[in-house]
């Protein structure tokens, strides 16, 4: 069958069956491959990305369902000038990443979490990364990186 | 994942056409059954999503109960029944993470029945009534054990209504890794009595403990179940934790339970 759908704002349309993941069909049939499989499981979160505006598991919802859907990847979330976005740059700044691979489903459930709560405490952050697994990191930079994205004071300075 | 077809009806009566096909099955938030289909434990020809029916979405809170619509999400239950009940949408808000919240639904979840649910306590402990495209089934005839509910073929939940008690609250003791019960215990007060739901320990999928309903009826505080004990008897057993463990665990909980109910 055709789907149609808005993916970070440009509309596309792609062959799937009904079987397809979301995630299969933005990294295979549009070349999204930002979008990582992590456990194809529904557990690490490394899928997320937004459909109407909520983040969800790529890999846990059919492409079918995300007719007529505006979907953002993190293709999706840089400036309009190329620049990274503010969540982005504190990742970097507070080396909220060490290989990478959970990145994007981390800056998009970031993105969700600040949309909802502009300026949440840690206890929130952690929470909302409940979905997320990062096998590097140990979380704490991930979490400043969030702090810091909010406009918040992170309790100890970037070294 | 083997394929199968894909349909979005948007009403209630075109998808129970829809599933009148042996081969057809619901999809909801899907965030159980696309799982198990990709492990081949399910494989429906066709898909019946339940998504784009307006009428299985949505809270409406009147007088003493709140009812909910089969497809609405654990996000939404979070967020539009914290007033009115509010150990119901906390429970809601902490069943997985925010993305499983964003898409799974209270109907998958009680249609599923998995015996480490969060809902099915709810559903039992307030005396809620899943109401579907045939009739309308009272909590207590509801659960038919792990995995097993009183639903029969091509017959869907619309919507749940839950009585509001005086005093409720819900106590997890997550396993870690899948955020589900390792058991799970709500507590509800209503005027008529105490009723106390347990998941995540049974073999049989979520019970009542009527032992405790009758001390807590009596004397609504822990100490009224502290010295009793729940048989270790048909309790789950593997490797997040014993028959025992689970039993004691679930016991701890309803004291917990009783004292955030307040
Ligand atoms: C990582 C992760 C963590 C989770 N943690 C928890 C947790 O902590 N606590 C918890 O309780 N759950 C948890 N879940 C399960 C989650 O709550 C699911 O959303 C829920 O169990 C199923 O709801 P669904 O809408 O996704 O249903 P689906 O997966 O779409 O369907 C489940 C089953 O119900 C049937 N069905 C769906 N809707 C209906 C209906 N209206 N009428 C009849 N049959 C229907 C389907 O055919 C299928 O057999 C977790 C899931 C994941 C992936
Ligand atoms: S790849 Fe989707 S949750 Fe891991
Ligand atoms: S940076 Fe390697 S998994 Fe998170």
């Amino acid at each position: 069958m055709k789907v149609t759908m808005h993916v970070n704002g440009r509309q596309v349309s792609g062959e799937a069956e009904g079987r397809t993941l979301l995630s299969a069909f933005l990294r295979e049939e549009l070349g999204l491959t930002g979008t990582h499989i992590g456990c194809d499981t529904s557990q690490c979160g490394a899928c997320t990305v937004h459909v109407d505006g909520k983040q969800v598991k790529s890999c846990t919802m059919f492409a079918a369902e995300a007719e007529g859907a505006e979907v953002t990847t993190i293709e999706g979330m840089a400036n309009a000038d190329g620049s990274l976005s503010a969540i982005q740059q504190a990742f970097q700044d507070y080396h909220g990443l060490q290989c990478g691979f959970c990145t994007p489903g981390m800056v998009m459930a970031a993105a969700a979490l600040l949309e909802e709560i502009p300026q949440p405490t840690e206890a929130q952050i952690r929470h909302h990364l409940d979905g997320n697994i990062c096998r590097c990191t140990g979380y704490h930079n991930i979490v400043k990186a969030i702090q810091a994205a909010s406009g918040q004071p992170v309790a100890v300075a970037a070294e | 994942m083997y394929n199968f077809d894909f349909v979005k009806p948007s009403t209630v009566e075109e998808a129970v056409a829809a599933l009148a096909d042996d081969e057809a099955q619901p999809l909801s938030g899907g965030q159980t059954l696309i799982p198990t289909m990709k492990q081949r434990l399910n494989a429906p020809e066709t898909l019946v999503s339940l998504l784009g029916i307006e009428a299985l979405k949505g809270v409406t809170v009147g007088g003493d109960r709140v009812t909910i619509g089969a497809a609405t999400t654990h996000a939404t239950v979070a967020r539009e029944v914290a007033e009115a009940y509010p150990a119901l949408a906390a429970l809601a808000g902490n069943i997985g993470d925010p993305a499983v919240r964003n898409r799974g639904t209270i109907g998958g979840s009680l249609a599923n029945n998995d015996p480490a649910a969060c809902y099915p306590a709810a559903a039992l402990a307030s005396g809620a009534t899943v109401v579907t495209n045939r009739r309308e089934i009272p909590a207590d005839e509801y659960f038919e054990g792990m995995f097993a509910t009183a639903l029969e073929e091509g017959e869907i939940i619309t919507r749940v209504t839950f009585p509001i008690p005086e005093a409720a609250a819900y106590v997890k003791f997550e396993q870690p890794a899948s955020r589900f019960a390792l058991a799970g215990v709500f507590v509800a007060k209503f005027a008529g009595g105490v009723r106390v739901a347990i998941t995540g320990a049974s073999e049989e999928g979520v019970f009542r403990w009527s032992e405790a309903e009758e001390a807590l009826s009596g004397n609504f505080s822990a100490g009224a179940v502290s010295a009793l004990s729940l048989d270790a008897d048909g309790m789950m057993a593997d490797l997040h934790g014993s028959a025992e463990y689970r039993a004691h665990l679930a016991k701890v909980l309803t004291g917990r339970a009783v004292t955030a109910a307040g």
